[in-house]
């Protein structure tokens, strides 16, 4: 049996009284693909700082290929939630690729040719070698996340955290986004874990998803756990699954005023060959 | 104009400022290189904050007959330690800022009038002195910068990395904390250092407008620190060699020359961008990724 990518044993955080998740137990395989979904303020993001090594486990335990999270693994990529970078960032596009691999050494060195290359490759895996050279805050949101992933994917990782990267992108560019994943864990094994509100952009390629919400989580395939029965449980108040065309519309989820969801997209804004 | 200038006892004036330009120069270094995170980590408030106490420090030296180099870097590093220590955040740092500047001003201005000394070395320290750099002073400058230059150089890639990417910095192990109170003291002294040669009121024109101007040319990592420095070198040395040739303080030179490069750097940057600055190959944006890594 292969190590798991990430495993999670009967894991839980909370602070002071509030338990935010507990018994989560997750095996990650490598070239995994989960995707967690839940209400704001589930405990999702947590979740990614857990793994990180920034936020310590409440009990249970948490291992990484087999080990314990250390702080600044270059194991874990990590895809932060999308915002625009300041458009007087005076870093270009390769270079915060290459932040992402040597930007925690102290010291000022030269990077190798062996280095530039493993640069240009990331640029290069993610289309965005024709702006390589352009300003970061001259870029677009789409063309920003790209190169945000290939910082994340340069140091090679074998697990890839993503919170929220297609917040703010527009329908061409989230499953632009989403595909330059999927095909990261098909050719590397990378096994990735994807916060997000938004599950139609990934419905085809998620694996498992693992949802949080105040009456507990499950994990499981798309199909087992998004059903009205186990999110009214997790709920604990009725909610409507309606699978519209291929599509995953949640109705009456308490968080939303007008009991409509963020798991929606209108049907004529679906990119043609998207979810289904 | 002929009691402005006067250029013809140049070069003997030259030999008699010897010190003071290489203290320009090296003041122009220091000043460039942290200019550029002073850009970055927006504390071009910070800097000016520091300044004013630094001003109080040096004040309070030249009233109890001390060293006015040391008083001014003590002001600066306790300036730079409190707003280090208490405002971590932004607006915590900015407001803590706003508290400790006009109380470093006014403890400057109360030790300034109790001071019955010579009335140039009082207006010099708020306007600049650079005439009177002696070997012993100088001997001061270099040490300092040295401290500044090397301190730079071991954290320069974290701080950058924290600087602006700060999530993936973080989750990278990169201490943010520590970065942020290093670098604020480092900030310290170069503060001190402009201080004693530019006076506290005019510390801006070579911590904060080179950089500024450098960065409005390039986003370049290893162009934009070299462009800042070559820019505060300028004004700094240039400043010192047209004020050896009137009547007028050297700080009107240096402001004057700091912002006519920044100007040019605005018109250059908004040229290029009308031109399409980092034009892409066309495309490129929707491309499926063509090359897997390795």
């Amino acid at each position: 049996m292969t190590t798991s990518a990430l495993s999670l044993r009967g894991a839980g955080i909370r602070f002071g009284d509030r338990v935010l998740w507990s018994g989560l137990d997750l095996e990650l395989q490598p070239g995994e693909f989960l995707a967690v979904l839940g209400p704001n303020g589930a405990g999702k993001s947590t979740l990614l700082k857990a793994v990180l090594g920034q936020q310590p486990l409440f009990d249970g335990e948490l291992l990484i290929g087999g080990r314990a999270p250390g702080r600044g693994s270059d194991r874990v990529g990590y895809v932060p939630q999308q915002k625009s970078m300041d458009a007087a960032t005076p870093l270009r596009a390769r270079d915060l690729v290459a932040l992402g691999m040597d930007g925690h050494r102290w010291g000022l060195r030269r990077r190798t040719a062996e280095q530039r290359r493993r640069i240009a490759d990331a640029l290069a895996a993610v289309g965005a070698t024709g702006y390589a050279d352009a300003p970061l805050g001259l870029l677009s949101g789409g063309e920003q996340q790209r190169v945000r992933i290939a910082q994340a994917l340069a140091t090679d990782p074998s697990l890839l955290l993503c919170d929220e990267p297609l917040l703010s992108l527009d329908l061409r560019h989230q499953r632009a986004v989403a595909d330059m994943i999927d095909r990261r864990r098909h050719e590397h094994d990378t096994a990735v874990v994807f916060v997000t509100h938004e599950i139609n952009p990934v419905l085809d390629l998620v694996d498992r998803v693992l949802y949080i919400a105040a009456g507990g989580h499950r994990i499981g395939p798309p199909s087992e756990v998004l059903t009205s029965r186990t999110l009214s449980e997790l709920y604990r108040t009725p909610v409507d699954v309606l699978n519209v065309r291929g599509r995953v519309v949640v109705v009456g989820t308490p968080d939303e005023p007008g009991g409509c969801t963020h798991h929606e997209l209108t049907p004529e804004a679906q990119p043609a060959g998207g979810a289904g | 104009m002929d009691r402005l200038f006067d250029f013809s006892d140049y070069g003997a004036l030259l030999g008699l400022v010897h010190n003071s330009l290489i203290a320009a120069a090296l003041l122009g270094l220091v000043g460039g290189l942290v200019g550029v995170f002073v850009q970055v980590r927006d504390m071009q408030f910070a800097v000016h904050g520091i300044s004013e106490l630094s001003f109080a420090g040096a004040a309070a030296a030249l009233l109890l007959g001390g060293s006015v180099a040391l008083g001014s870097v003590l002001g600066s590093v306790l300036a730079a330690a409190l707003i280090g220590g208490l405002g971590v955040r932004a607006r915590d740092r900015n407001s803590v800022i706003g508290v400790l500047m006009p109380f470093g001003l006014g403890l400057g201005v109360l030790f300034l009038s109790l001071y019955d000394g010579r009335a140039a070395n009082k207006f010099g320290l708020l306007t600049g002195q650079i005439v009177a750099v002696d070997t012993v002073r100088l001997g001061w400058l270099v040490g300092v910068s040295i401290v500044v230059l090397a301190g730079l150089a071991l954290i320069w890639r974290p701080l950058m990395f924290i600087s602006v990417d700060p999530e993936v910095a973080a989750a990278r192990g990169v201490p943010a904390g520590v970065l942020s109170v290093v670098f604020t003291l480092l900030l310290g002294l170069a503060v001190s250092l402009a201080v004693q040669v530019v006076g506290a009121l005019l510390v801006l024109s070579l911590l904060v407008t080179p950089a500024a101007a450098a960065f409005r040319v390039t986003a370049s990592p290893v162009l934009g620190p070299l462009l800042s420095t070559l820019f505060a070198v300028v004004s700094a040395v240039g400043g010192i060699l047209l004020a050896l040739g009137g009547s007028i303080p050297i700080s009107p030179f240096v402001t004057t020359i700091s912002f006519a490069i920044y100007l040019v750097c605005r018109v250059v940057s908004t040229r290029r961008r009308r031109a399409g600055w980092g034009a892409r190959v066309p495309d490129a944006q929707l491309d499926p990724a063509p090359v897997p890594v390795r």
